[in-house]
This record gives structure tokens, C-alpha cells and sequence, in this order.
């Protein structure tokens, strides 16, 4: 289990990164390496080069920005959980990040990592889909934002495009009415969710984002989410969750097998619970 | 969850002897990450070594293409010319031998097979040039599942055979007098394939050394001189010239236990080259190429009377054995095991079981850790629970009416096992009233407020230890215990050192053995060595399994000492100038009517000043090599009461540990710590098994869990701290009373949590079967429980 050769490039700065990114074969770009280290040893991917952006000062900066957090995409799982980056979701992130793998991974994984990876049952990708967040791209030809809802587009895949870099992540800070819950279904400490459900609920604004992640594709985003309360989002909205609307949600959506809705409506029930406690 | 509770020996016979917790020797540098593990061996002008492993399960070798630049280092089958094949027969009637090529030559049989071996300055230039070579391969359809190999019209993973069944076993007595039981339950149940996962998995380099025109096998395995007798038939070599070095071992379980192809082919590499080679297995050789364990099918029916009364067993009971009789075990062990222990610890008028040991495309499987006894024990005990169900009792109840009691002791089973002492149904009874069971019954009844259902769950097993000659020359494989020696001798300095053939991978016989020396001679266990894991400085032995060292070696070390004692005695007499019959050897000294001279003087004068000795000193010195046997080698009997209770969520399937309890029988226990120690390693992996570990392959015969995000294994925060009580019936047939306890831990777990997952879903009329009880299988059996109702409805 040893990589196939490759070129290594451990650019100063962020414009260096991307021109090396524009170079000749198959670039990759190495954050924390938790996702990509394994992939190399197992000879799944092959990079002609590899370009290191861990060490980039750009893409660990963190500032509040009007409204928004925005969060450079080596930002660790650890920073978040450490308390080291603002809290603007009332502690969402820093709960969220503490459950990710364990330490050992947390302490060089990236939020940047993490999304372009794109792995279903990641965590971050659905976070930041009910988080509403979204994400700045740049490539040597220019930036752009993306919002997280639309950023991934199926199991390991993303609009990223060839020679183009996550830079950060932009979190809306969150209202001081809106309720949070997040749950995820593992068998064991550590290892990556079968199930997650995240919902963002603002009952006073009549508003709830609710996102079922680890469906082995993009997660399943619902912005209208009154049909799953009865019609509307009001404070007893717990007790107006109806499974049934959910579990025809995910039969629509493709998930055929009987168990498999069950848990992830189980794991949706849960969190909605856990916004409301 | 309760902690362990503090139990200090009632008395031990000193601070470092047998019964003391002295603190483990070799922790010192292993704690420190000072070990050295053949990964840590460096030789000069060492190169790596990368297999080329087939990616089919059953196919033909049509070509292997390798690229011109590489010819010199790329070597297959048509290289190792005049190497044998790995043999393991036995001598029970209708075995089918098979031969395990070092490299496939005209036929692969699983997947991971190595098919060409790579060789290059690093491993990564290894693996590349392995990535380089093209297999062309015609794909035959695999033998994937051990009960459909059974089945005429099968594809055949040995051709010649006819069939794919390695072995039949059978035993029968008085069955047709159960048949009229009141109840009769029959069930199938079934036990997944595992990987061993010890923490540091293979690893071998080997070199040669003209000037002692010697071939040195550094290997992490726990029968060096095992390896050497098989490496010599590969090879064809005099022993003499094949040295075996197995140094620190990070966990064997039964995966270091067997001579590898590996093993064969760097052998022969170093020969070829001249310079030293190595190949450490990666994780993912270990998941999917190397050896696999627990595999087991039963189809079994147990009779009883409306008391619990157990009348008696029919099983018929399939071991999937791989594509491979490894050496020196065979493929047939597990099965042949199964057949003569399936009745457990009880008393059983009635008996019937026959056995398939199936050869499939899947890598060989090998005796892990309790070997046949953890399926068994799942098989049988499940069965218990159900017989209880069945008659309205409690579990406990149904098995304190059948346990072999104490005043039978010793007893013959109805398989002719020798049970050597103990109290079993006292073990059982200390467990159900240490887990509460009055208390979770009543618990139950109220209900959980987070909707979970609790359940509680009890199994009881019987382990044969150190079992010897007579035991094993039955099976005729190539491996017999016979009588276990030790070297043990004074250096001039008055300091011990002991040599053995078994070998520690993890156990703690640094330690252990020399508290067998210190209670024997009084050395200080400081002062103690306990050389091991070389053939060429220690004794033979057949190794480290089945639990055999404390017992086995322990024996032979006190023999050993008790010999150098003798010696010591002797001298010592001559330098007190009195008749040997006047003095003793008492704590490190040997006394005389009017003084005394300690062990260190008489090694000094020995040694280093014999000119202080009379001329008529007795010539034997002071390095004795003895040999041991217990009384009685058809084994020990430790024992094991298990009771765990669990919460299982019903919506999610998820099965949380919240209390285990076990009360286990050693014998003498040498050193209680390290016994602890063992028994929580053995509870990790039978929780490994009972929730977690499965190796499941697909039609083609492809293993699916390759990695360990797949391949679950239990880690620290799924393993939940047991409770401990320990029993301590000496064996009467042993040195010390002591009694094998290594592979307990790992043999109870998954029946007493498959039986207390039962009891949480009783309710809902769901039963689990099948190991390991993964969140799916309960889910999706409380979802069919459901709709049939509903259907019913
Ligand atoms: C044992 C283990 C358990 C884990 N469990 C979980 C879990 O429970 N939940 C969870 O969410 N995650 C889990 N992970 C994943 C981990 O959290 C990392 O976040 C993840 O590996 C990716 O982050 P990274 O920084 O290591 O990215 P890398 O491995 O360096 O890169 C991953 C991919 O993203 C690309 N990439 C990286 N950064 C950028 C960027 N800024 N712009 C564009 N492309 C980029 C790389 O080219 C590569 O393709 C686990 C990982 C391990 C090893």
C-alpha cells in the first residue's frame, strides 16, 4: 500500500497553488491528506503532482464579514472543535466537529478537504447544506461563489473544476430563534455516518432547512420544509414531524430499501427532536 | 458500568511468585515503543518485496506478462525450481491433502494468491513494478459458499477430489433415545468469517550467512521451530542451516501460527540474490489475502425435557475451511474440534454430529483465538435459551440443571473429554447474581424511557488447554506435542536465564516464567532472562497456541529449576562441607544445619573461582535442560461464566453493552494482572465477533470489507470494562494447579450477547442467529416481525 509515484509542490501562497494546479496532467491538491493519503496508498488515485496547500496562511483565515463567517478551507476539524474560530451557530460547528472521525484525523483534517472530497456521509457537507453556507471557489482564472446546496453533485463529485481550489467557507451567522439539531447514525465511534439528519428550524420565522445526509449521493436538501411538519413550522413543530411525509421523501428520492429509509427517517425523527429540546 | 473489582490473591505465596501481580518485565520496553518487531530490523543492503496477488478468486493462468526491463527482478512458479508445496495432512480417515503452492503455477483458488514475487531497494518501487505485471487469467466460477460446495454439480476447487470437502467427521451415541424429548428446538445458525487482525501483522526478512552456511528467517510467529521443520521440507534443507528468529510480536490469535508462502518464497529470494529481503504485510494483504477464521454453519436440534432436563444434540455442522490446508493445523481441525465439543460443559445422555470441513475459494482458514469453541459456544448456547424459552425457565435455571457438577469431577463427557476439576455451576451462580438478573426482569417489565429494550444474557463454555501427545496424535497433522522443555542456567554473576521454544506475542511470559523460576530457585524476577523466539538458542517446543505455555512451559521451567536446584545443592553442599542430604534450597540460598550459601556465591565459585571446589565436586554444572508433561496431557479445563446486559434500539437496531460480568476458573493463576489482561484482550474480540468482524465475499468469490473502514473492529470506546471474578480450582494433573487461560475471553462474548439480544427482542418475536448482530440484521428482522404481523393481522 504505497502511492505511485508522483511530483510533490509546496506552493508559498494561494496564487502559486493555483498556477501550479494549472500545470500539465493530473494535478491534486493535498490538504490534510485524511481522505486523499489512503486514496494514494491504495493506488486509486494516480497524480502526476501533488500540491500542497496545507501550509498556506490565506487558507486559515477566519473573520466575521457582515453576516457571515467566513472560514479558509484549512481550517481543521480541531480549530472548530477547540473553540479557535468564532462561534456564530452557537456552538452547531463546534459539536458537529468533535464527533468528526477521532482526534488523530480531526487534528489534520480540513473543512476544505472535506467538502471537495464530497464523501456522502461526511459530515460537513450536509452541515453546512442546513447551515446554508456557501463557498468560494477561485481558480487562476477567477473566483466565484457556490452555494453549498448546489456544490456537490453526487458521491465524490463537486462542481469543482479542473485548477480550481475551495478558499473558503462563508456560514451565515445563525438567528438567535433558530433551533439546531443534528444526529448521525454510526456503528462504532470514529466511523463515518450511515445516516445524518441536520436541521435548522426558526419557528418564529416560520422557516426550516432539513438536510438527510449518507444517501450515497448528494444529500437530500429540503427548503420547504413545512410539508414535513404538517403544513407549518410553528414551536411545537416536534410533535407535528410526520415520519410518513419523510419516508415517502426518500422513496421518491430513490432510496428503495425498506431499512434503510427506516433508520434515516429514525435519525431525521431524532434531530428534529434534539432541535426542540 | 462497574468497575473491575480489586482482587488481590487471598495470600500469595510471595511478592514475585506464582499467585503475585508482579508488574510485566517486557512492558518496560514495549511501553516505551523499544520493541522490536521485524519491522524494526534493519540489515544492510536489505530490498523489499511486493507480491503480485491474483484479483480472481478461481481461474487458470493463461500468462503472466512481465515487462523486459524487470525480468530480473520479477520471479514466478517457473523460478522456484525444486520448491515444495506447503502440505498439511492429517491422519484422520478420508482427508483430502492439498497442496498450497509457494507461487500458483497453473491454477489460483483465491483471492490474494500470490502469483509473482517483486523485488526492489524500497517497497514502493516494489509495488510499482508489481503494478506492472499483467496476469492473464481465465475465470472459472468461484466457490463462494460452503453449504452450496457441498451440493453435487458444485464447481470443484480441487479437481482431483471429486467433491470439496476436505473432511467428514461423524460421532453418534444414543441419539434415538432423545428423540421422544417433550421439546425438541431446531435452528440454523451461523458464525461470519473474521480476519485475526493482530496489531502488527505479518512480517518476514530473511538472509543468509555463509560462514555459518546458515539461512536466517526473522518472521513474527509464534512457533519458530514449527516454522523451521516446515521451511526445511519446502526447501529441502537440514535443519541445521535454516535458523528461525521470531522477535517481539505484536498479537498472533492463531494468524502467526502457520508457515507461509511468504515465508518460502524470501527464503528461497535471499538463496537466489544474496542479499537480505523483506516483506511486511500491509493491512490490506491481511484483509484480504492471508488467513481467515470462525466460519462456521450449524443445523442443530437440542432435546429436553419440560424441566430443562437436556436429553440430547443432533447437529450437522459445516466449517468453511478455504482454498487450503495450512501447515501444521490442516484444514480440518475446527471441524473435527467442533464434533467432539459441541456438548460444552454439560452433562448430555445423547449425542449426534457430523461435520464438513469445506474447501472454498476463499483464503484458508486457521484456528483463531478459543479456535471452534467461540462458534460452538454461540451454537449451543443460543440453542440453551431457546430450550429455556421453549419451557418457560430461566436461561440460568435450564443450565445450572445440566452443568457438570463438582463432585462429578473429574469427569468424562460424552465425547470422552476429560473435564480436570472445577465448579462450574458455582461460576454461573456468581455471575446471574452479580449481573442482577431479578433486577433487569424487573426493569424489563417497566420499560426504558428512551424506548430501548433491555435485555440480559448468560453463556457458560468449557476450555480444553495445553491438551498434549495424546490428544494431538489422534489428529496426525504435522505438528505432535510431546514433553515441553527449558534450559535453565546460573550465569557467573548469580543472575537466571531461561530458554523456551513457545514464544510470547503478547502474553506476558517474560514475566510469568520467571515467576515460575523465582518461586522454584528464589532468583529475583529482576534478575531473571527468558530467552525465547530463536531455534537456534532454545529448546524445541511446538510453539504458542492452545493455550498451552503457562501450563506447558511453566512446567518445564519449574523442572528445569527444580534440576539446577539439584545441581546447586550439591555444590552447595560440598562448599558448607556437609552431606548433600542436610541441606535445602530456600529462598535463593542453600542452607546447611550450620550455615548457608546463596545461589550467587555458588555460581561465582562455579565459575569464576573452581579452584575453591573439592575434586570430587559433582561435574553437571549449573545449566539444567529438562522436559514436562502434567500427570494427565489431555488437557486442562478453564471455565467461564459470562453475563452481559444489553439495550438494543428498536428503530436503529444498535445493540449498546451496558453491564458484563464474567467469572472465570483458571486453575493457580500465576500472575492474576496478566490473566486480567488476557481476558479483556479475549472480551475485545469476542465483542469483535459477536457485533462487529465479518469478511463477506460476493459470488466471484471477491472479499468485499478490504479496509478497515469496512472491516469493523471494536476499539476502546465499544469495549466496555467487565467486571472480573476469579475461581481458582487447582488442576490436579499440572505443576502449580495451573490451567490454560489465553483464549477464554474470546469464546463467550458472542453467545451471551446474541442471547441477551434475543432476550430484548423476545417481545417482538425476532431471534438472531447469526453473528456478527449487526444494527442491519436486527433491523431488518423487527421490520419482518412487523410486517408478518401485520399480514397476519
Ligand atoms: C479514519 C477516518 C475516519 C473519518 N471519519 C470521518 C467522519 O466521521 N466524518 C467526516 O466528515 N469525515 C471523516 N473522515 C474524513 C476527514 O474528516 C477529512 O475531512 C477528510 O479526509 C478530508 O479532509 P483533508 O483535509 O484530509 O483532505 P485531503 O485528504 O487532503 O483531500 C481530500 C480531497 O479534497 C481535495 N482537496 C482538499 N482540499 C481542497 C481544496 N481546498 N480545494 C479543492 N480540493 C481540495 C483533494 O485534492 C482530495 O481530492 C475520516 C477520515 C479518516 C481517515
Amino acid at each position: 500500500m504505497k502511492p505511485a509515484p508522483f511530483a510533490y509542490e509546496r506552493p508559498r501562497d494561494v496564487a502559486s497553488a493555483l498556477a501550479a494546479m494549472a500545470g500539465d496532467g493530473v494535478v491534486k491538491v493535498m490538504a490534510g491528506g485524511q481522505s486523499l493519503g489512503p486514496m494514494l496508498n491504495l493506488r486509486l488515485v494516480a497524480p502526476d503532482t501533488i500540491v500542497d496547500i496545507t501550509g498556506l496562511a490565506e487558507l486559515k483565515h477566519v473573520e466575521v464579514a457582515g453576516e457571515e463567517l467566513v472560514i479558509g478551507a484549512c481550517v481543521t476539524h480541531a480549530d472548530i472543535e477547540d473553540g479557535r474560530i468564532p462561534d456564530v451557530t452557537r456552538g452547531a460547528m463546534q459539536r458537529v466537529a468533535s464527533a468528526i472521525a477521532y482526534r488523530a484525523v480531526r487534528n489534520r483534517g480540513t473543512i476544505g478537504g472535506s467538502l471537495s472530497h464530497a464523501d456522502p456521509s461526511a459530515d460537513w457537507v450536509s452541515t453546512f447544506a442546513a447551515l446554508c453556507a456557501t463557498l468560494s471557489l477561485r481558480s487562476a482564472k477567477g473566483a466565484r461563489l457556490v452555494a453549498m446546496k448546489d456544490f456537490m453533485l453526487g458521491a465524490l463529485e463537486s462542481v469543482l473544476q479542473p485548477g480550481e481550489m475551495l478558499e473558503a467557507v462563508r456560514v451565515p451567522v445563525m438567528s438567535p430563534s433558530a433551533r439546531w439539531g443534528y444526529v448521525k447514525s454510526c456503528r462504532k465511534t470514529g466511523e463515518f455516518a450511515h445516516a445524518i439528519g441536520a436541521v435548522l428550524i426558526d419557528p418564529e420565522a416560520g422557516r426550516a432547512r432539513v438536510v438527510i445526509g449518507a444517501v450515497e449521493a448528494a444529500p437530500i436538501i429540503v427548503d420547504n420544509a413545512e410539508e414535513l411538519f404538517g403544513g407549518r413550522i410553528t414551536n411545537d413543530f416536534k410533535s407535528r414531524f410526520d415520519a410518513r411525509v419523510a419516508d415517502t421523501l426518500l422513496s421518491k428520492a430513490g432510496m428503495s430499501d425498506a431499512a434503510d429509509r427506516h433508520i434515516h427517517v429514525t435519525i431525521l425523527r431524532r434531530a428534529v427532536a434534539e432541535a426542540a429540546a | 458500568m462497574r468497575n473491575e473489582r480489586d482482587i488481590s490473591p487471598a495470600a500469595p505465596a510471595s511478592k514475585q511468585g506464582v499467585g503475585a501481580r508482579v508488574p510485566r518485565k517486557e512492558d518496560d520496553r514495549l511501553m516505551r515503543g523499544r520493541g522490536q518487531f521485524v519491522g524494526d530490523i534493519r540489515l544492510a543492503g536489505l530490498q523489499d518485496v511486493a507480491f503480485v496477488r491474483s484479483p480472481l478468486a478461481h481461474a487458470r493462468i493463461r500468462a503472466i506478462h512481465i515487462p523486459e526491463r524487470y525480468r530480473d527482478v520479477v520471479f514466478t512458479s517457473a523460478d522456484l525450481v525444486g520448491i515444495k508445496p506447503i502440505r498439511a495432512i492429517t491422519g484422520l480417515a478420508g482427508f483430502k491433502p492439498s497442496d498450497q503452492p509457494i507461487l500458483a503455477t497453473d491454477k489460483i483458488r483465491q483471492v490474494g494468491e500470490l502469483v509473482a514475487m517483486c523485488v526492489a531497494p524500497t517497497r514502493a518501487e516494489a509495488e510499482d513494478i508489481a503494478a506492472s505485471v499483467t496476469l492473464d487469467l481465465e475465470e472459472l466460477p468461484a466457490v463462494y459458499d460452503m453449504l452450496k460446495a457441498r451440493e453435487p454439480g458444485s464447481p470443484l476447487v480441487h479437481e482431483h477430489w471429486g467433491d470439496n470437502v476436505f473432511l467428514e467427521s461423524f460421532f453418534e451415541l444414543d441419539i434415538t433415545q432423545a428423540l421422544d424429548a417433550p421439546i425438541k428446538v431446531t435452528r440454523e445458525i451461523s458464525t461470519a468469517r473474521q480476519c485475526m487482525s493482530p496489531l502488527e501483522g505479518r512480517g518476514v526478512i530473511a538472509t543468509f550467512d555463509h560462514r555459518l552456511d546458515q539461512l536466517t528467517l526473522y518472521t513474527g510467529s509464534q512457533m519458530p521451530h514449527i516454522v523451521r521443520n516446515g521451511l526445511s521440507d519446502c526447501l529441502e534443507m537440514d535443519q541445521g542451516q535454516i535458523r528461525i528468529v521470531s522477535p517481539d510480536v505484536g498479537g498472533g490469535f492463531g494468524h502467526k501460527g502457520i508457515l507461509l508462502p511468504e515465508e518460502v518464497c524470501l527464503s528461497w529470494l535471499t538463496m537466489k540474490r544474496g542479499f537480505p529481503v523483506r516483506w511486511i504485510e500491509d493491512r490490506r494483504e491481511h484483509l484480504v489475502a492471508s488467513s481467515n477464521c470462525r466460519e462456521h454453519h450449524y443445523k442443530i436440534t437440542v432435546y429436553a425435557d419440560r424441566d430443562g432436563t437436556l436429553r440430547g444434540i443432533d447437529c450437522e455442522a459445516t466449517v468453511d475451511s478455504g482454498a487450503y490446508s495450512s501447515y501444521p493445523f490442516s484444514a480440518c481441525l475446527e471441524a473435527a474440534q467442533v464434533v467432539s465439543i459441541l456438548p460444552g460443559p454439560y452433562q448430555m445422555p445423547a449425542y449426534r454430529c457430523r461435520t464438513y470441513s469445506v474447501a472454498t475459494n476463499k483464503c484458508p482458514i486457521l484456528p483463531y483465538r478459543g479456535v471452534a469453541r467461540t462458534g460452538v459456544c454461540f451454537a449451543l448456547e443460543l440453542m440453551l435459551d431457546l430450550v429455556a424459552a421453549e419451557a418457560g425457565l430461566e436461561p440460568g435455571n435450564v443450565r445450572l440443571r445440566n452443568l457438570v457438577r463438582p463432585e462429578q469431577m473429574p469427569f468424562d463427557n460424552i465425547t470422552k473429554k476429560h473435564f480436570d476439576s472445577g465448579d462450574y455451576p458455582e461460576a454461573l451462580r456468581r455471575a446471574v447474581a452479580q449481573i442482577d438478573i431479578d433486577g433487569i426482569r424487573a426493569r424489563q417489565r417497566k420499560g426504558e424511557d428512551d424506548g430501548r429494550l433491555i435485555g440480559v444474557g448468560l453463556s457458560i463454555y468449557c476450555e480444553q488447554a495445553a491438551h498434549g501427545t495424546s490428544v494431538y496424535s489422534g489428529w496426525g497433522i504435522p505438528m505432535v506435542p510431546g514433553h515441553e522443555q527449558a534450559t535453565a542456567r546460573l550465569t557467573p554473576d548469580g543472575g537466571l536465564e531461561l530458554k523456551v521454544g513457545v514464544h510470547s506475542h503478547g502474553q506476558g511470559l517474560e514475566t510469568t516464567l520467571s515467576q515460575v523460576a523465582f518461586e522454584m530457585l528464589g532468583v529475583d524476577v529482576a534478575k531473571i532472562r527468558v530467552v525465547h523466539g530463536d531455534t537456534a538458542m532454545t529448546p524445541y517446543s511446538t510453539g504458542t497456541w492452545g493455550s498451552r505455555c503457562m501450563v506447558m512451559a511453566g512446567g518445564a521451567v519449574a523442572t528445569a529449576c527444580h534440576e539446577l536446584g539439584e545441581r546447586a545443592k550439591k555444590i552447595g553442599a560440598k562448599l558448607l562441607q556437609v552431606d548433600e542430604a542436610n541441606v535445602v534450597l530456600v529462598d535463593g540460598e542453600i542452607r546447611g544445619p550450620n550455615g548457608s550459601v546463596t545461589l550467587k556465591e555458588i555460581a561465582h565459585t562455579w565459575y569464576r573461582r573452581p579452584q575453591d571446589l573439592p575434586g570430587d565436586v559433582d561435574p553437571g554444572g549449573l545449566e539444567a535442560t529438562s522436559g514436562y508433561k502434567p500427570q494427565r496431557d489431555s488437557g486442562t479445563f478453564s471455565y467461564a461464566a459470562h453475563a452481559v446486559t444489553v439495550a438494543v434500539d428498536p428503530d436503529l437496531g444498535d445493540v449498546e453493552i451496558l453491564d458484563y460480568v464474567i467469572v472465570e476458573d483458571g486453575g493457580v493463576l500465576v500472575n492474576p494482572m496478566i490473566v486480567d489482561g488476557q481476558i479483556y484482550g479475549g472480551l475485545a474480540q469476542g465483542i469483535g465477533t459477536a457485533l462487529y468482524e465479518e469478511m463477506p465475499f460476493d459470488r466471484a468469490g471477491q472479499p468485499l470489507n478490504t479496509t478497515l473502514a469496512d472491516y469493523l473492529l471494536p476499539g476502546p470506546t465499544e469495549v466496555p470494562m467487565p467486571w472480573l471474578d476469579h475461581m481458582e480450582t487447582p488442576s490436579p494433573y499440572t505443576k502449580f494447579g495451573v490451567k490454560g487461560i489465553g483464549e477464554g475471553g474470546a469464546i463467550a462474548p458472542p453467545a451471551a450477547i446474541g442471547n441477551a439480544v434475543n432476550d430484548a427482542l423476545r417481545g417482538l418475536g425476532v431471534e438472531m442467529l447469526q453473528s456478527p448482530i449487526t444494527p442491519r440484521r436486527v433491523l431488518e428482522g423487527i421490520l419482518a416481525a412487523r410486517d408478518a404481523k401485520r399480514t397476519a393481522a
